[in-house]
């Protein structure tokens, strides 16, 4: 068995069926054995959505997702990728090409130190000079990928590696003594925090991706009931709580729910789970919950007090921690006030409800949101791209299952959705898959259309349009006295087109009602799809400026309920 | 001292990479190393790193945590109060006549520093210590003229079983 194969049968032992790459000069020798291998790849058309397409499939179905570029230039194509899944804790394998090991250093054609390049942006890798190494590699990479807080893992083959005959196959475990990650929670500490419990009058729950990648949703939607807490989410969380559900607020944050963003320094007691309290979803420090105890439930102790001081941290899988929680508060009944604080909480939740309903022309984007939510059930799976796009949907669609809302969020990688959309799919192939796009970010990867086309993926691509670099666009009118600076992008290309360029169908929307009755069909009719939704481009979020603190939210936040 | 001055001794896995990616934790984080020494260890295929840095509490318990993420740091310490510290230090001194030479050859008596190399114009001097102990040196012979000063940054051991 030579290198290359021994990559693929570790990759088969690992339980992978599909890949995702784009092959090159120092990745022939294991494309010449993908060749005759059992083993399904994904040809993209740039090797950043190979690698946005692998973490897709990881954040759709929990799996590791792995994604193949070669040397150089192919390699730093990955960067922006693993960068995306480091920040949000996507558990991929990158396998790239490297020059022959006795070219290393020597500035060879298309030699890049991808190793080094990557290094901070890696949870781990590895460089094996012998191909012996390579199935021990492979399953470390997997191990250390998808355990404790997962991450992209690197492994930088050089092409006479590949090549070269192994003696033995051998995949024991790498020893990583240094790498112990905690699981268990400290039942000390889960006491004390029933404590808190009891003791708190007003309690809030903040969900984020924690509880998805730690499958512990069920674990979450006791405690919530048990302790009648309202629940909110960061925008990796959504999904991790039914979102329709009446302990549900939606998101928080820049451009969180009104009603989570007014009432979280109200709570006397937050329990955080699996969240790292990032700027964009807590505002400005020190007017974040200033007078509210705060218990910290993570599984990476760097996040305990990184951001927030916290009360009680239980450093754990939040699954774990959940369940023993859940355990140590049987019998527990929540007092008068908890009820009356939540009670009114889910008042104030029906009548800051946002605004969805319109019938302008050109549409609203809170509309189009609204029709693809009625359009789809519990189980498609939506990805978004970065911009006003992205926190449109995170704010107007209520995600109701975990792993059903992929989006980036750490990195904001532009030219993320698409292709995660397509990874999503292949992880998924029985749920609809629609990814929500802006004009700008959906032109970056508007390549992969061929992919959809040439694997027939029925992915949904919605391409909101409004001509504009929203997001940027909408601070520059809001922050920066309406000086529209390189946010405008004209007429270019006609979305329609483009699309029928690639084989790929596509609809012209602009009436209310149309997307929801284009979304029904594509859905129905199976096949990749763009569907080209002219909106508002002056439509704007309410947002927190810079420096402000969590209730500090500028802009008009319509309500549903003023809507005659 | 100042207590923003931290030692950590941090045992490591011994394979190429590993200096580069704990001096870049530091770097990107914004902490700033003020000297890293590395060798090997007791263990077969473990080095130890001694690292000194300046750092808050908060800032400090960042750069623990973080460092423990990587996964080839296996072990930390932190031995600020508990540890011997030394450093090794080469100077070249100039000798403007013969008065200077036994003047420099007394201090190095006095700080048990031992003269390496000797020339009509120079001597090389080598000495151990803590930090004060090698500033206070320098400081002594600066006025005769030092050429070269080569120092290896701190290494630290706890005291105690």
């Amino acid at each position: 068995m030579r290198g290359g194969e021994a990559i693929i049968e570790s990759l088969k032992n690992m339980g992978v069926k599909t890949i995702f790459g784009y092959p090159g000069g120092q990745t022939i020798p294991f494309y010449d054995m993908l060749y005759d291998a059992d083993m399904d790849h994904i040809l993209v058309r740039h090797e950043q959505a190979a690698a946005h397409a692998a973490d897709g499939y990881a954040r759709a179905s929990g799996r590791v997702g792995v994604c193949l570029a070669t040397s150089g230039p192919g390699a730093t194509n990955l960067v922006t990728g693993i960068g995306t899944a480091y920040m949000d804790s996507s558990p991929i394998v990158a396998i790239t090409g490297q020059v022959p090991t006795h070219l290393i250093g020597n500035d060879a054609f298309q030699e890049a130190d991808i190793i080094g390049i990557t290094m901070p942006i890696t949870k781990h890798s590895y460089q094996p000079k012998d191909p012996d190494l390579i199935p021990s590699m492979i399953k470390s990479s997997f191990e250390i990928a998808s355990t404790g807080r997962p991450g992209p893992v690197l492994i930088d083959v050089p092409k006479e590696v590949q090549e070269g005959e192994l003696t033995e196959f051998r995949d024991d475990l790498i020893q990583t003594p240094g790498y112990n990650p905690t699981v268990k929670g400290n039942i000390k500490q889960i006491k004390k925090a029933f404590d808190l419990i009891k003791e708190s009058k007003r309690p809030m729950i903040l969900a984020g991706a924690g509880v998805i990648i730690a499958n512990a949703c069920c674990e979450l939607k006791k405690l919530a009931e048990t302790i009648n807490a309202p629940v909110m989410t960061s925008l990796l969380g959504k999904g991790a709580f039914d979102e329709t559900d009446d302990l549900a607020l939606g998101m928080l944050g820049m451009h969180g729910r009104k009603v989570s963003n007014d009432y979280i320094n109200e709570s006397d007691l937050l329990i955080a789970i699996g969240i790292r309290f990032s700027d964009r979803t807590t505002g400005r420090l020190d007017s974040f919950a200033p007078d509210t105890k705060i218990i910290h439930i993570d599984i990476d102790p760097a996040e305990i007090g990184k951001n927030v001081d916290v009360d009680l941290p239980i450093v754990g899988d939040a699954r774990n921690i959940l369940e023993s929680l859940n355990k140590v508060l049987d019998g527990y009944a929540p007092s008068n006030d908890v009820n009356d604080w939540t009670n009114m909480i889910k008042v104030k939740k029906q009548e800051l409800l946002p605004r969805v309903s319109y019938d302008d022309v050109p549409l609203k984007p809170q509309t189009v949101i609204k029709e693809i939510a009625e359009a789809l059930t519990p189980e498609a799976i939506l990805t978004t791209d970065v911009g006003q796009n992205q926190m449109w949907a995170a704010h107007f669609f209520d995600t109701q299952k975990p792993r059903k809302f992929i989006s980036s969020g750490g990195l904001g990688t532009m030219g993320f959705g698409f292709p995660a959309a397509i990874g999503a799919k292949v992880a998924c192939p029985e749920d609809p898959v629609v990814s929500i796009n802006g004009d700008g970010g959906f032109l970056m990867v508007c390549q992969e259309l061929a992919t959809v086309r040439e694997y027939d993926l029925p992915v949904i691509a919605v391409v909101l349009e409004n001509r504009t670099l929203g997001m940027v666009y909408q601070w520059q009118s809001l922050l920066y006295n309406n000086r529209h600076s390189q946010t405008l992008l004209g007429n270019s290309p006609d979305f329609v087109k483009l699309a029928e360029s690639f084989g790929v169908n596509a609809v012209r929307i602009t009436e209310p009602g149309e997307t929801k009755e284009a979304l029904s069909s594509a859905i129905k009719d199976n096949e990749p799809i763009l569907l080209n939704v002219v909106i508002d481009s002056e439509e704007a979020l309410p947002m927190l400026p810079p420096g402000a603190g969590i209730n500090e939210m500028i802009g008009e936040y319509k309500l549903e309920k003023d809507v005659i | 001292m100042d207590s923003d001055y931290h030692v950590i001794s941090t045992l490591v896995e011994d394979k190429p990479g590993v200096l580069q990616k704990v001096a870049g934790m530091f770097n990107r984080r914004g902490f700033n190393i003020d000297s890293i020494t590395v060798g090997s260890s007791e263990v077969e295929g473990q080095s130890r790193m001694v690292i000194s840095v300046h750092a808050d509490k908060k800032g400090l318990e960042q750069v623990t945590k973080q460092l423990n993420k990587l996964v080839d740091v296996i072990k930390i310490k932190d031995i600020t109060k508990t540890a011997v510290k030394r450093e090794l230090c080469l100077v070249k001194v100039n000798i403007p006549n013969a008065k200077a030479r036994a003047e420099i050859m007394q201090y190095s008596n006095i700080f048990r520093a031992h003269i390496l190399d000797v020339t009509e114009q120079t001597l090389m001097i080598e000495l151990t210590g803590d930090k004060k102990k090698i500033n206070a040196f320098i400081s002594l012979v600066e006025s005769y003229g030092i050429k070269r000063i080569a120092r290896t940054g701190l290494t630290a051991m706890s005291r105690g079983v």
